[in-house]
């Protein structure tokens, strides 16, 4: 009965903070004086008709409590306003670009976790030896690199001078494929060196994670008692320890889902990869707000899933809060 | 100096209160020589130290030195984008400018957005989480869900909305920054608050009857200080990272040449592309270099000062 009630807990939880967002969204875009739409009703480059027009989608004419309705209901339908650049709706835009962030995030992800945790877990396992004090300096540079600057460099060597792989884009340029594998493996060498560069920035993070995790699962009775009834080493760090440790890494890790977002925008906009963070950069660069404004509520909806998500998770990988 | 008069209680507090806080600025100042010599002891904080001095005379002679003129661009295309000399030694920009004067000339900006934007989010994190720890009850509750809620929006899509927003002045920058920065501080704050509220020399004064105000500025701050210090030196390196990240995505203040501002002109000048090495390492690394001498000396503070971690290496 606990678990339901943590469930419920949660979900109001969600709710709650999902309303928050909204509403930060519209105070900050809306309501702030001097706001974007204000700005575009008032700028001296638009016909009487025009800003009649502006103010009346916008609801501008109305109080502050019916204009957040009228976002409210807007958001409701789906509706997140007109590009100013693009000159369509901002919800086709993120429809054409959420799907490649996302393609590029889901590979970077995996494969950053999957290399940090398996990094963490060795160096836990030989703490205190040089292999261990490689990893922690490795990770403190690694968090000290700026992502754009490591997407910079790679780009530099790996593209420029060796021509490993492309810089630019999701494909190249009016290629005429002649089978869908090789579009496929187009776009993949496309994919790379923004997949590269997310996991050598963001590594160094789930590498500490994870050795911190296993550490202190490592300095537990248990582990004594397995060592005791002469079980062999390797299969009490993996079976026993790491197995105990999962827990908090998956807890941490959805902690570090921000950073991942971030550093999506720094990376798609070096290597000019089509996805929401191009769109932002673009956006922030031609002042087209209410591009910007959508792309904060996309990423900050994304972020509190993943956490929800993971607390879901943490509930169904943890025995003592399944059983009680 | 005249002590101030505690209000709302019905006994004054004892002189043993004077004497327990003489002991314990005393306990103080041994404390932070403790944490000098543990950086100095340190392989990890002398690196560090050694960086830092290294970045600041960097910021603060590079510039007397050899200056910067932003209007010394070249006259011919053949000026643009050239390679490492003897009359340039880290080459030409976009326009041909020196690269190394400019170089030196945008350190100390990463040092000023850095601090001053740290300066607001500790300030606001300690407050928040003192006052949240300290109160407790219903005050923690909604202290500390606004903390999670803010903890959970994604920093640089934030950064980026308000910045975009409030224009592209340092002051700007600085601020949106700085009140981006304070939701893990105070989580940090709050915790050691809440262990301190419950030490016996609060609840005694507590029970003497001094009031709320006094106990957090005479007992509880002093206290969580160095965690405060720690947590700062920490901060200091994102926040840097944060101004070079802006400034690189175009909104850094055009008036003020950063590193993040060097980097964004070298990249939409193309100087990937046309091989122009020399535009891209030397902010780059001047922009790890100050990083990683605040994330080492600040780990260094750290295992100094934060119980948690104490004698645990």
């Amino acid at each position: 009965m606990s678990r339901l009630r943590y469930l419920a807990r949660k979900i109001i939880w969600l709710v709650v903070t999902l309303y928050g967002i909204v509403t930060f969204d519209f105070v900050l875009f809306h309501l702030l004086p001097g706001n974007p739409v204000e700005l575009l009703a008032r700028s001296g480059h638009l016909t009487p008709q025009a800003v009649a027009d502006i103010t009346r989608v916008y609801g501008l004419n109305h109080p502050p409590l019916e204009q957040y309705l009228i976002y409210l209901r807007n958001l409701l339908h789906g509706q997140l306003g007109i590009s100013f650049t693009y000159r369509e709706p901002v919800r086709n835009l993120l429809g054409q670009y959420l799907g490649n962030t996302m393609l590029l995030l889901a590979g970077a992800t995996v494969l950053t976790i999957t290399v940090g945790v398996l990094a963490g877990v060795v160096a836990a396992s030989r703490r205190g030896g040089a292999y261990d004090s490689a990893t922690i300096t490795a990770s403190v540079i690694g968090w000290s690199l700026p992502t754009f600057w490591t997407g910079l460099i790679l780009a530099f060597v790996l593209g420029v001078w060796l021509h490993a792989f492309p810089i630019f884009g999701i494909e190249t340029p009016n290629a005429i494929y002649t089978s869908e594998w090789q579009h496929i493996s187009d776009i993949a060498a496309h994919l790379a060196l923004p997949t590269l560069t997310l996991v050598v920035v963001n590594v160094a993070q789930f590498v500490l994670v994870a050795r911190a995790s296993v550490i202190e699962v490592l300095a537990e009775d248990f582990m004594i008692t397995a060592t005791a009834k002469g079980l062999l080493p390797r299969g009490i760090l993996w079976r026993h320890a790491v197995r105990n440790a999962l827990l908090p890494i998956v807890t941490s890790s959805a902690l570090l889902i921000g950073l991942v977002v971030g550093g999506a925008i720094e990376v798609e906009t070096v290597f000019s990869w089509p996805g929401m963070g191009l769109l932002v950069y673009n956006s922030v660069l031609n002042r087209d707000y209410p591009v910007i404004e959508a792309a904060f509520l996309v990423f900050a909806v994304a972020v509190l899933l993943v956490n929800f998500a993971s607390d879901l998770l943490y509930q169904i990988l943890d025995p003592r809060v399944r059983e009680s | 100096m005249v002590r101030p008069r505690i209000t709302g209680g019905l006994v004054g507090e004892p002189d043993l209160d004077d004497a327990a806080r003489t002991v314990r600025a005393a306990d103080r100042e041994t404390e932070l020589r403790r944490v000098w010599r543990h950086i100095t002891s340190d392989r990890i904080g002398r690196i560090g130290l050694v960086l830092f001095v290294i970045v600041v005379l960097v910021a603060v002679a590079g510039p007397l030195v050899f200056p910067f003129n932003p209007a010394a661009v070249a006259s011919t295309p053949a000026g643009l984008l050239t390679p490492p000399s003897l009359h340039h030694w880290m080459g030409t920009d976009e326009l041909g400018r020196d690269v190394f004067r400019e170089f030196l000339s945008g350190a100390h900006i990463s040092l000023i957005v850095g601090l001053a934007a740290t300066t607001i989010s500790m300030t606001l994190g300690s407050a928040i989480g003192i006052v949240s720890g300290y109160l407790g009850r219903w005050t923690d509750t909604v202290l500390m869900r606004i903390t999670d809620f803010f903890l959970v929006l994604p920093q640089l899509p934030l950064v980026i909305a308000l910045a975009a927003f409030f224009g592209r002045n340092l002051g700007i920058i600085i601020l949106v920054i700085g009140i981006t920065g304070w939701p893990t501080t105070a989580r940090i704050v709050r915790s050691q608050t809440l262990s301190l509220r419950e030490r016996q020399f609060v609840t005694r004064v507590h029970s003497l009857g001094a009031s709320n105000l006094r106990i957090l500025r005479v007992h509880i701050l002093p206290n969580v200080m160095p965690l405060i210090f720690a947590n700062t030196v920490l901060v200091i390196g994102g926040a840097i990272l944060a101004e070079a990240t802006l400034s690189f995505l175009g909104l850094g203040d055009p008036v003020q040449t950063s590193w993040g501002t060097m980097l964004h002109f070298a990249f939409e000048s193309g100087a990937i592309g046309r091989g122009a090495w020399w535009y891209v390492i030397p902010p780059g690394v001047g922009i790890v270099f100050v990083v990683l001498a605040f994330t080492l000396t600040g780990h260094s503070v750290d295992q100094a000062l934060n119980p948690r971690l104490r004698g645990s290496r």
